[in-house]
């Protein structure tokens, strides 16, 4: 495929994240400004130095005003993005690649999600007029397809597999309890996970990803520009982003034990960048924890596992703070929170801390200079994925 | 020779204990079962079932007219039968009429598709429902049949005449729009009844100089019970060929009743019986068939026995749910969107028909249909398929505690059919706990709910269902 890359043309310069959770006492407008701020601070710039934005939302708000209006913006392009859970990463390849072309000197990718204002639990969409057709199974249940179809074809209980889903979780909230930002920053003993009361299939309560508030940030600048705004700049190394054409619902070739469209974005990305052995070469993930199982199959989607033995590595520890690979340290969508069209910046900055060592109690230390962030939108076999891989060096 | 060439029936899978309705509002402790429509099924998504096991059969000749009849219509102003002529696939062509409002309306299509002089589907489909610890809720029963008559070799029971009387009087009403049916004092209906079913009895005998001794089945039902006993007392014929009226399993299934009693019949008979079918109900009709040559060859799904053997138990608090008199705290969730119409519409052939497409050029079946083909991407090279009659292996599913249902949870499932195809749907007729990866499954036809008024019909699987 065609997939150039941009690998080391543009840099992240600075970055902004809210507090992710519930902001009974914050609007969106709040939220994007606390963000931007953050950002432009962060890089030594102000609002009025950026050239372009792209915004990303999947239900906050329609058109590039959602910004411009709470930001008093003068007379910039400002695109609105969505796609699905990816939307927030989809603003940040956007933005990149306006960068990459010179177009734009400067550029903000933001994203914005406002969860909690509905009333409802869980996650609300509104869809267009339609037949009634769809099978109408929540977010929860159509990523609990997963842990049957694993479990069938590698042969692996469904008590031994709960074990799996549950250490999962259990993980990412000990990495959130070291994360001030965090929704849940206390981690949860096992047996509460395991115990929690069923929302899908096997999936408890603690196996979904915290419904929630929040925006991210990020300024993007040409790479050769990058130390005129920070020491410490990261480098954009690789993006790819895929649409499927669905093939989940509708062929039966297709088993519930993989995203075909993480493999294709992983393949494509470090392709871009030269990654051959990611578990090893990569010093962490930022991977799309929306349910436990998903974090599952991404260890074998993404190349961390072998097929069939990522349940084995979740269980060795391998993808814990400390292990080989730490597998989303700031505590992932399952205890930072997910508001949608901002997880995928808020992933980034959990790179840009841990790349330039600010990430605190949760500094990772294996000197490795490489971290991926993943998202995927939809659910099995019916979905968008983005992956981009950061770093701290460049080296073209 | 004209009569019915194939029939089918549908008895709902769940059973109220009559005991589980005097436990919780007192009363003399109730004996036996009656049937129960689940949450999802309406008078129309039952004569659906209904009419696919007639036509199920294979000596049966395509309908040219279909008549349905109900006394619980899902809609008024609007035809039901459309929606059933629609599930069923049928050409455009084929004509499809309400007859209903009333349990008479029953014997009504019968008469007509008899009388039709081409093949014609006759569905009678009924859900009763009474207030709490009402005759009517206890002695009630859901069911639906269908009868396909037709001219020729096929039929099985030849229709040999009958009678009707007609009478004016006010045994049992209901307006549009109330929940259930007011009765006048029992006495009246059976003074009146009672003659009314002995006049057409001794018509319907004459006029087709049949004689008592060679009646072999009297099936007699009605909307009074005890005019019905009374009538069949009367009735002169020998008791071994009194036919049961399944009160104590069934219940009465108001218009389906004579339907599902006669196709029980039909289940058991033997050639050259003659069956009687008298119900009373706003007068009296008698049909009298005798059974050919051809009922030893015919091909049923599934027999009445076998569907009444098969019901699982429902809680009366649960009943009480799913027939809207117990409102129950809804979830935290939003509501279902409503059909719209256009897409409804625009997708008739899969909404109602479960028809999906196969690629031309590879062979790759899509459900739902597809214009560009998922495996080899040709445009437009599709031909239509139906899938509704065809079983299906689960390949993983769930059950989903979060998503809005009228009866949580939601059980939901990926089915791969046979010779191609996937498609994710509800399932429904299922113990959530009993669901397995590779269990086989069949389509049925249901109303997944119902959102300002619009009745959302589609399918979902169940696990397979064949007499034991």
């Amino acid at each position: 495929m065609g997939s150039n890359g941009i690998c080391d043309r543009v840099a992240i310069v600075g970055m902004g994240c809210t507090p992710f959770g519930e902001h009974w006492d914050k609007s969106v407008d709040d939220l994007l400004i606390d963000a931007a701020n953050e950002a432009v601070a962060s890089a030594g710039i102000a609002i009025g130095d950026i050239d372009a934005f792209w915004l990303g939302t999947m239900g906050s708000g329609v058109s590039g005003l959602t910004l411009s209006r709470p930001l008093k913006i003068d007379y910039k392009p400002v695109s609105r993005n969505e796609n699905m859970c990816a939307t927030g990463s989809e603003s940040f390849r956007n933005a990149c690649y306006a960068v990459a072309s010179g177009a734009y000197d400067i550029a903000m990718a933001i994203g914005v999600e406002k969860l909690k204002d509905s009333g409802f639990s869980g996650l609300v969409s509104s869809a267009p007029p339609a037949d009634g057709t769809a099978a109408a199974i929540s977010a929860p249940a159509s990523f609990s397809l997963l842990a049957p179809a694993y479990s069938e074809k590698y042969d692996v209980d469904m008590v031994t597999l709960k074990q799996v889903m549950t250490r999962i979780a259990w993980k990412n909230h000990k990495n959130g309890a070291l994360n001030p930002r965090a929704q849940f920053k206390k981690e949860v003993p096992m047996e509460t996970i395991a115990n929690s009361p069923l929302i899908a299939g096997p999936l408890g309560i603690f196996d979904c990803s915290g419904v929630s508030d929040g925006s991210a940030a990020a300024i993007i600048v040409r790479a050769e520009d990058a130390y005129k705004y920070t020491d410490k700049p990261i480098f954009v190394k690789a993006l790819s982003f895929v649409a499927g054409p669905s093939r989940g619902p509708l062929d039966p070739g297709y088993d519930y034990t993989t995203f075909d469209e993480c493999v294709a974005v992983a393949k494509d990305a470090y392709q871009q960048c030269g990654i051959t052995d990611p578990r090893n070469q990569l010093a962490m993930a930022e991977v799309h924890d929306c349910f436990t199982p998903t974090e599952l199959v991404l260890m074998e989607d993404l190349g961390f596992s072998e097929r069939g033995e990522g349940w084995k590595d979740v269980q060795a520890g391998t993808f814990d703070l400390q292990g080989q690979l730490p597998v989303n340290p700031d505590g992932g969508l399952k205890s930072f929170g997910h508001p949608i069209g901002a997880s995928g910046l808020r992933m980034l900055y959990e790179c840009w801390l841990q790349l330039r060592g600010e990430a605190g109690p949760r500094q990772i230390t294996n000197g490795k200079k490489l971290a991926m962030t993943h998202n995927l939108g939809g659910s099995p076999g019916n979905c968008v994925s983005f992956v981009s891989i950061v770093g701290s060096e460049r080296e073209v | 020779m004209k009569g019915i060439v194939a029939y089918g029936t549908y008895i709902p899978y769940y059973r109220l204990d009559r005991r589980a309705i005097s436990e919780a509002l007192g009363g003399a402790p109730g004996r036996g079962t009656r049937s129960v429509a689940s949450y999802d099924e309406d008078t129309t998504s039952m004569g659906v079932e209904a009419a696919r096991a007639a036509l199920s059969a294979p000596t049966a000749p395509a309908p040219e007219s279909i008549y349905f009849a109900t006394a619980a219509p899902a809609y008024l102003d609007k035809t039901n039968a459309t929606a059933i002529h629609a599930a069923l696939g049928l050409d455009p062509s084929v004509f499809a009429v309400d007859m209903g409002g009333s349990v008479r309306s029953g014997a009504g299509v019968l008469q007509a598709a008899i009388d039709a002089g081409r093949p014609t589907l006759a569905i009678m489909s009924d859900i009763r429902v009474g207030l709490p610890g009402s005759g009517d809720e206890t002695n009630g029963g859901d069911a639906a049949a269908a009868f396909l008559c037709a001219e020729g070799d096929e039929v099985i029971a030849e229709y040999l005449g009958g009678a009707n009387m007609t009478a004016e009087f006010l045994d049992r009403w209901r307006t549009p729009g109330e929940s259930a049916s007011r009765v006048w004092e029992e006495r009246f209906g059976e003074f009146v009844y009672v003659p009314l079913g002995a006049q057409a009895w001794k018509k319907a005998l004459d006029s087709t100089d049949t004689t008592l001794e060679e009646i072999d089945h009297l099936i007699v039902t009605g909307v009074h019970p005890r005019a019905a006993r009374a009538v069949v007392a009367g009735a002169g014929v020998r008791k071994e060929a009194i036919v049961d009226e399944m009160a104590a399993t069934l219940g009465n299934t108001g218009t389906a009743q004579a339907g599902i009693m006669f196709a029980d019949v039909l289940d058991r008979a033997k050639p050259d019986q003659v069956i009687a079918v008298l119900l009373l109900a706003d007068g009296a009709s008698v049909m009298l068939f005798r059974t050919t040559e051809a009922i030893t060859r015919y091909q049923r799904r599934q027999t009445v026995a076998g569907q009444l053997a098969g019901g699982k138990a429902v809680g009366y608090n649960a009943y009480l749910t799913w027939r809207d008199i117990l409102r129950r705290e809804p979830p935290r969730r939003p509501d279902p969107d409503r059909p719209a119409a256009p897409p409804s519409f625009r997708s008739e052939p899969w909404k109602y028909g479960l028809a999906g497409s196969r690629c031309q050029n590879c062979g790759t079946r899509h459900l739902p249909p597809q214009r560009v083909c998922l495996k080899c991407q040709s445009v437009d090279k599709m031909s239509s398929e139906r899938v509704a009659e065809t079983e299906a292996t689960i390949a993983t599913f769930t059950i989903d505690r979060l998503a809005f249902s009228p009866s949580p949870p939601l059980v939901a499932a990926v089915v791969d059919f046979d010779g191609g195809g996937r498609f994710p749907c509800e399932m429904t007729d299922v113990d959530p706990d009993s669901v397995k990866i590779g269990q086989r499954v069949e389509m049925t036809f249901r109303r997944l709910y119902t959102a300002e008024s619009v009745h959302n019909y589609f399918w979902k699987a169940r696990p397979i269902r064949r007499d034991s």
